[in-house]
């Protein structure tokens, strides 16, 4: 009986007996649909160091944070971030996210960030009910290093050795899952998982969940912390990693990707409630585009196409035209067959605006952060675009007769931008499976 | 199993035990609360663990449930050994 439903559904909500018409809930749905998403909050480690701004910084000064072959976090001590309670109680992949969430709270004015867990999850400092507040981490991987404890364990040990902290500590979701606790973000919270496009998959879900009404924040990002011997030999085994353990995508030498650990954060809230509370916005958040090769577990499909789409949906969704884009953060990850169909993808994305915007790989500088590249690399743009720059490809000279757009070889360079309007880039990530990823940003 | 087991050794067991999860060594005394301590369900896994590989005794989740005290834990432990 669907009177009986509905009126009781109203009363049961404290609705007067007359509700408003379905078309003012729709408007208002569309309103929020079409309410920029800003990003007012950044955190980042990664091989170039602690900070988001450090990352800025020092990959626009061209410095390299690959050592001997890897880019780890060599800066990072989980002592500046966490008790040692909490340390024992997360993995490195886990810690990471932790640090750069930590960052991206307090860049966003988020007061008493970090007193969540011991406030028992109470409003804090929080600018949004709890309950309004989502949080979504992408991992590649997850808790690698701890699974191989555990098997170790097992092996020498027998079960009755294996940690109890070994589901807890591994599991994919366990970075989302130390945020929520950490700051007390009672939302929606999940991991999203598709390899090294993870990071701008958590992104683009985040853009949904704000316009969607589903939350008023979002701490989002990625991380990833794979330097150990069994991810080594299986990269290895796959012919992914560089025999060389030099990242120079677009080379003409280029001989696979060097991998590296790290995370990023970032904030996000739609435009009027962070006016209202009176945030700082680094920069918009205008689209996301996804899409998937149907292709090959590793493999891109070779003519680009397939990425190709997800750039041109990031475009629509984001309302902008291909000859607007300033600047493309290339997935680039030196292994021969992405740079090349990266390429082939950005001329079917961009057309002949291809051949005149500045394409760089953030991946130069700091290697493949895998489920935490695309959440890394959106900090980084977006940065850049604050500072109407593109950063530079590093260790790009040998250029690949093949490979024919501006990669901005070596140094950073100012963007040339038509007119007075805020500046935009496109930032690709592409996993392994398929899964294509791309945002569209705006700098403030 | 071996009476050789003093309660002063699962004393300093249990304490090293509870160092190693977080707990702050100066509020660790017999009295203090598991609580107190912020020893939670995952400590006492791993505690009980600790225990088994020590002693060979396999305390199960249901025996440490009521366990609130650091002298509850030694007491609980020297009755099984």
């Amino acid at each position: 009986m669907p009177q009986t439903l509905s009126s009781g559904a109203r009363a049961h909500a404290g609705q007067p007996a007359r509700v408003q018409p379905a078309t003012a809930a729709s408007a208002e749905q569309a309103a929020r649909r079409a309410e920029p998403v800003l990003v007012t909050g950044v955190g980042a480690v990664t091989p170039l160091g602690v900070g988001a701004r450090t990352l800025h910084e020092r990959w626009s000064a061209g410095v390299c944070g690959i050592q001997d072959g890897e880019g780890a976090c060599v800066d990072f001590d989980p002592r500046d971030f966490l008790t040692a309670k909490e340390a024992r109680r997360a993995d490195r992949f886990t810690q990471l996210a932790i640090a750069a969430s930590t960052e991206a709270l307090a860049d966003a004015g988020w007061a008493d960030a970090g007193q969540g867990e011991r406030a028992g999850g109470r409003e804090g400092g929080l600018p949004y009910p709890p309950s309004r507040i989502g949080c979504v981490v992408g991992t590649g991987i997850g808790g690698i290093a701890t699974l191989v404890a555990g098997q170790d364990a097992l092996r020498d040990r027998g079960p009755e050795a294996v940690s109890p902290l070994a589901v807890p500590l591994m599991m994919s979701n366990a970075g989302a899952a130390a945020l929520s606790m950490r700051h007390g973000l009672r939302g929606p919270s999940f991991a999203v998982s598709t390899a090294c496009a993870s990071g701008a998959h958590a992104l683009g879900c985040a853009l949904r969940m704000l316009q969607s009404g589903e939350a008023d924040a979002v701490v989002a990002g990625g991380s990833e912390a794979g330097l150990m011997p069994l991810a080594r030999a299986a990269f290895g085994a796959l012919d992914a990693l560089s025999p060389s353990g030099v990242s120079r995508p677009f080379d003409a030498r280029r001989d696979g990707f060097v991998m590296g650990e790290g995370a990023a954060v970032l904030v996000l809230e739609r435009a009027g409630d962070a006016h209202a509370r009176g945030a700082r916005a680094l920069g918009v958040l205008r689209g996301y585009g996804a899409s998937s090769d149907a292709h090959h577990l590793t493999a891109p499909l070779e003519d680009g196409e397939g990425q190709a789409a997800a750039m041109r949906a990031a475009l629509a969704d984001a309302g902008v035209a291909a000859q607007e884009i300033d600047y493309v953060n290339a997935h680039g990850t030196s292994t021969p067959l992405n740079d090349r169909a990266e390429t082939r993808a950005i001329k079917l994305a961009l057309g002949e605006h291809a051949g005149r915007v500045p394409v760089s790989s953030t991946k130069s500088a700091i290697g493949h952060l895998l489920g935490a590249a695309g959440a890394v690399e959106a900090v980084a743009t977006l940065l850049a675009l604050r500072d109407r720059i593109a950063p530079p490809t590093l260790g790009l000279s040998e250029p690949d007769p093949e490979l024919d757009l501006d990669y901005v070889p070596g140094a950073a360079r100012p963007l040339q931008i038509d007119g007075p309007r805020p500046p935009l880039a496109l930032s690709n990530s592409f996993g392994f499976g398929g899964h294509n990823a791309v945002l569209c940003l705006e700098g403030a | 199993m071996s009476t050789a087991v003093t309660e002063e050794e699962i004393e300093k067991l249990v304490v090293e035990s509870l160092q190693t999860f977080g707990a702050e060594p100066e509020q660790i005394t017999r009295d203090a609360t598991f609580e107190e301590l912020d020893i939670d369900s995952l400590d006492l896994a791993e505690l009980s663990q600790i225990v088994h590989e020590s002693y060979g005794v396999e305390l199960k989740g249901s025996d440490v449930a009521d366990v609130k005290t650091v002298e509850d834990a030694i007491k609980l432990i020297a009755e099984r050994v």
